[in-house]
């Protein structure tokens, strides 16, 4: 894959003679591609304008932002490493991908970062702003000069890129616009169409005045030409045009664009990364159709201001991560027991305690379902795709209007920053809140007239005549009233788990990924699916009997599952939450503690499923799924 | 409450407007003998009765402790929420119903104390809720632990050797919050102000705080015997954008004192006094906006508006299948 390597170094950058003309494209299947700087310098922005070109060029997409934790990082620090990937592909892109094939990078510290955290593919190119060779400060030159030979000596294809000097020759301030510089190179370097990188300029900076984008058109054009003349390397990945229109957003955009179709207009929210920018985007739309976002003083605040809306007639959604979740919990089992229907998003992240705030993590999957005191059952639904955010916000609501149900959407860091396209949605009224009803109760009709097949019983709702009773979160009969005898007590548990079982009855069986039976199914739930199913597919190409399984409901989970779990010798789950490795001195069947699906899937039919998981922060990679399912294969077979 | 009257209100106009005490009155209170919740159950029955209130028009939201059974013993709708977060609930209601009537039921515990950061913003957002503060100077449900408004020295089961801080001052507090609107304070030995006072909130449009002073003759039964037994020891505040103090009334408290409601700086020193309860409407600022206003949903939001808005925002993210199109 790296042709580059087979070429053989070249000072300053490329070739020295600037024989561009004569090089000849390599063509890829895929590539994965980083552009990292200090915070503020436009990597993110350039990366994103990358995979919006490139999927307008018609290539599958995949784009994940490297946020550094702290706002304003140090300059020049290894883990102040800001930027994005792009994995660009012939065909649909599910996930990320693997370690990096090309890096761009501004200085050679934020690049460090990223070798540290073994982002990078064995010998990888890296285009290397060159800079700090000379730089005054003694120490930062001296610096880059070991990092750049420490590189070089480990074997990476280390290209030094007069970038800074390159965009002086345009604009007063490089620092500001080598960004577009470095998109231009890319777009070269992968045989993007230019005039298609001046419209995604023109695009990105569309607020800006006419001066603005000349001046980055100019920058990218320079990046462009210098690539071409002085690189000694291009590659192609053949690209298919959509047939349909496509839109790219990244999770939580998806996530705000699911709550205006959802028909929604109350989102009840406290700032917390990385959820907000679902909020950030919302703020900015949703009132144009009538909605509102209410930042709240807390996140009990936010969940209990949702509770009241929705209990008023208008289905409201909170949107949080970790932490602010767990400050719900007691308005959650508030909402449960007043049978108020309510959308919780999570976007998890890092935990436990404040955790690892702008890093992916699935370790919420228990607290959404059992988090609650006593015994408050909610829905629990996982989202593994960019469409998915979307789709699923539009059928979380659903849910709750008709069991009268909080419905927990889990997402997590990985997909609320990463981009990838998904066919345009086409509107259905379908997907809307029906107008409150403020028609008359009949007379005689109760407050809590459970249904006793279903649990479910009909919502009064403030300003329905003859409806008048009060919610209590105290244990209540049909009458709403307060009630403290054992059968009263019961009969409200009964139905409202009931209402579970009436809500499992109307899922489909998940589909398997791959064979219908064989030697291993993997079990994962949201974000993990497309690196799961990459490898799955891989393996199967090879002639191993492998199959996957994703999990959209958890709670309730769908029939069948047992059946499916039957057909295959062994079963395991690969989770990005914590499990004690089976390795470990003192870990042994007697106390490993398991990943959370692997828990309840266990508890729930019977069957001996192993587990896998890695909480380093990032998604995980389908050769890493790979790898775990070929040593579970060799472990099966002894 | 609400000032204009939308058309679908007026259609739905289809029974009579009259209203008996009974219309309002739910299951029987199980407040014990002499307890001051009684009084104010009384003052809010009256209070819809006269204002004819729609029972399904009318909301009553509260948290936990004795003061917050309140909605059980109304017969309108009611919400009984948990401990600290009557407010935010009751915010989210009046958010998405501007033509209900929302009251809060709170008391000292479940006000100041689990939910001293709602109180706080909720007069910051100066949304149009009746807030009444049920102050007995005790959590009187988890039976006699100290609250934030007890008494400095005050034993309760929590502090047998007396309460170690000086109690927090509800209304110097709400007095000292940006955008505080309506603050008034009651006691329950004079009903007769209860009610006025509670009207007064009731017809301020914003977040009306009225605190009231109540007997817990189960835990604290001499706690308020020097008021009681003192008249004098009752400021009465007096004024015309006030509280009128009937004849009969104003024998009996001699103590009065012509307060403007509009002067926020009388109201913090009378809300700070020491010996004397002021009993009346301390402020009043009927031109604070509410929160509800600047955010107000749209009340014509149909499947066009939303498809509309969607279509926008999918427009700004969309890769054309045609070549020619593909420019945003």
């Amino acid at each position: 894959m790296n042709a580059a390597t087979a070429l053989g170094r070249a000072t300053d950058g490329g070739i020295a003679n600037g024989a561009g003309a004569a090089k000849a494209a390599v063509t890829l299947s895929e590539h994965v591609i980083e552009i990292v700087s200090d915070s503020g310098e436009g990597a993110q922005r350039c990366g994103q304008s990358f995979g919006a070109i490139a999927a307008r060029t018609g290539n599958g997409i995949w784009t994940v932002e490297i946020i550094p934790a702290e706002i304003q990082p140090p300059a020049r620090s290894i883990a102040g490493a800001s930027g994005n990937r792009i994995r660009i592909g012939s065909r649909r892109v599910t996930n990320g991908g693997n370690e990096a094939d090309l890096v761009v990078a501004f200085n050679e510290q934020v690049l460090l970062g990223r070798v540290h955290e073994r982002e990078l593919k064995p010998g990888c190119i890296i285009l290397l702003e060159s800079m700090w060779r000379d730089h005054p400060d003694a120490t930062i030159a001296a610096a880059y000069r070991e990092t750049f030979d420490e590189l070089v000596g480990d074997g990476y294809d280390v290209r030094e890129i007069p970038m800074e000097r390159e965009c002086r020759a345009l604009v007063s301030d490089p620092r500001r616009g080598k960004n577009m510089f470095a998109l231009g190179m890319l777009c070269n370097i992968y045989s993007l169409d230019l005039q298609l990188a001046r419209d995604q300029v023109a695009f990105t900076f569309g607020k800006k005045e006419e001066k603005v984008i000349k001046s980055n058109v100019a920058l990218l054009e320079a990046g462009y030409e210098w690539a071409e003349s002085r690189l000694d390397f291009k590659y192609h990945i053949p690209a298919t045009r959509a047939n349909e229109a496509q839109i790219v957003v990244n999770g939580n955009t998806a996530l705000a664009l699911g709550v205006l179709a959802s028909g929604m207009e109350v989102c009840a929210m406290y700032p917390i990364t990385p959820a907000t920018s679902a909020s950030h985007y919302l703020s900015e739309v949703f009132e144009k159709v009538g909605g509102v976002v209410h930042q709240a003083e807390d996140e009990i605040a936010a969940c209990t201001f949702a509770i009241g809306a929705s209990y008023a007639g208008k289905c409201a959604v909170t949107i949080t991560s970790g932490p602010g979740f767990s400050l719900k919990q007691e308005a959650l089992g508030l909402a449960v027991m007043c049978e108020i229907p309510l959308v919780v998003v999570d976007v998890q992240r890092g935990g436990p305690s404040t955790g690892q705030p702008t890093k992916a993590e699935q370790g919420d999957l228990l607290a959404a379902c059992f988090g609650t005191h006593g015994d408050a059952p909610k829905v629990v639904m996982a989202v593994s795709s960019i469409e998915d955010c979307f789709y699923s916000i539009i059928t979380a609501r659903k849910i709750a209007e008709t069991f009268n149900m909080v419905v927990v959407v889990l997402s997590d860091a990985n997909l609320a920053t990463s981009q990838q396209p998904f066919p345009r949605p086409i509107f259905n009224e379908a997907w809307l809140a029906p107008p409150v009803d403020q028609s008359p109760v009949p007379e005689g009709a109760k407050p809590y007239d459970w249904d006793p097949v279903t649990g479910i019983a009909r919502r009064f709702v403030p300003g329905q005549l003859n409806g008048m009773h009060t919610l209590t979160g105290l244990a209540h009969d049909r009458l709403s009233r307060v009630a403290y005898d054992p059968e009263t007590n019961e009969e409200g548990l009964r139905h409202r788990s009931l209402k579970l079982a009436a809500l499992q009855k109307t899922l489909k069986t998940p589909t398997v990924f791959g064979g219908e039976e064989g030697d291993l199914l993997v079990i994962g739930w949201g974000s993990t699916q497309g690196a799961i199913e990459e490898a799955v597919e891989r393996l199967r190409a090879e002639g191993r009997q492998v199959s996957s399984l994703n999990l959209r409901f958890l709670q309730p989970m769908p029939g069948g599952i047992k059946e499916i779990l039957q057909r295959f010798k062994q079963v395991m789950t690969i989770e990005t939450g914590w499990s004690d490795s089976p390795g470990d001195e003192l870990i042994n069947d007697s106390n490993r503690r398991l990943s959370a699906l692997a828990m309840m899937l266990r508890a729930r039919y019977l069957v001996d499923v192993d587990c896998w998981s890695e909480v380093r922060g990032q998604p995980v990679k389908p050769d890493t799924v790979y790898r775990v399912l070929s040593s579970k294969l060799v472990q099966g077979r002894r | 409450m609400t000032m204009t009257t939308r058309a679908s209100e007026c259609l739905m106009r289809m029974y009579t407007e009259d209203h008996h005490l009974e219309d309002y009155q739910g299951s029987i209170p199980r407040w014990c003998t002499g307890c001051g919740d009684n009084a104010i159950l009384t003052a809010v029955q009256r209070l819809c009765r006269d204002e004819k209130l729609r029972p399904e028009k009318t909301v009553f939201v509260s948290g936990i402790g004795c003061s917050s059974r309140f909605p059980h013993y109304m017969k309108t709708y009611g919400f009984h929420g948990i401990h600290g977060r009557a407010l935010p609930i009751a915010e989210g209601i009046r958010l998405a119903r501007p033509d209900l009537h929302v009251f809060v039921n709170t008391g000292d515990g479940d006000c100041c104390s689990i939910g001293a950061a709602h109180w706080v913003h909720a007069i910051r957002y100066n949304m149009n809720l009746t807030v009444m503060v049920h102050d007995n100077h005790i959590y009187g449900l988890t039976k006699m632990q100290v609250s934030p408004t007890s008494p400095r020295g005050l034993r309760s089961k929590t502090t047998p050797h007396g309460a170690d801080l000086e109690p927090l001052n509800p209304l110097s507090v709400t007095l000292g919050i940006q955008n505080v609107s309506f603050v008034a304070q009651a006691v329950d030995w004079i009903p007769e102000l209860v009610y006025d006072i509670i009207s007064r909130a009731f017809h301020h449009k914003g977040c009306s705080f009225v605190r009231i002073i109540q007997r817990c003759p189960e835990f604290l039964p001499e706690l308020l015997a020097p008021w009681l037994s003192d008249p004098n020891r009752t400021l009465l505040l007096t004024h015309e954008n006030g509280m009128r103090v009937s004849a009969a009334l104003g024998k009996v408290y001699k103590n009065q004192r012509e307060h403007d409601p509009s002067n926020i700086d009388h109201a913090r020193e009378i809300a700070s006094l020491k010996d004397l309860i002021p009993v009346g409407i301390l402020y009043h600022n009927p031109a604070v906006p509410c929160y509800e206003d600047m955010r107000a949903i749209m009340p014509l939001r149909g499947p066009d508006l939303i498809q509309r808005g969607l279509e926008a925002e999918f427009d700004k993210f969309t890769i054309w299948p045609q070549e020619e199109a593909v420019r945003p």
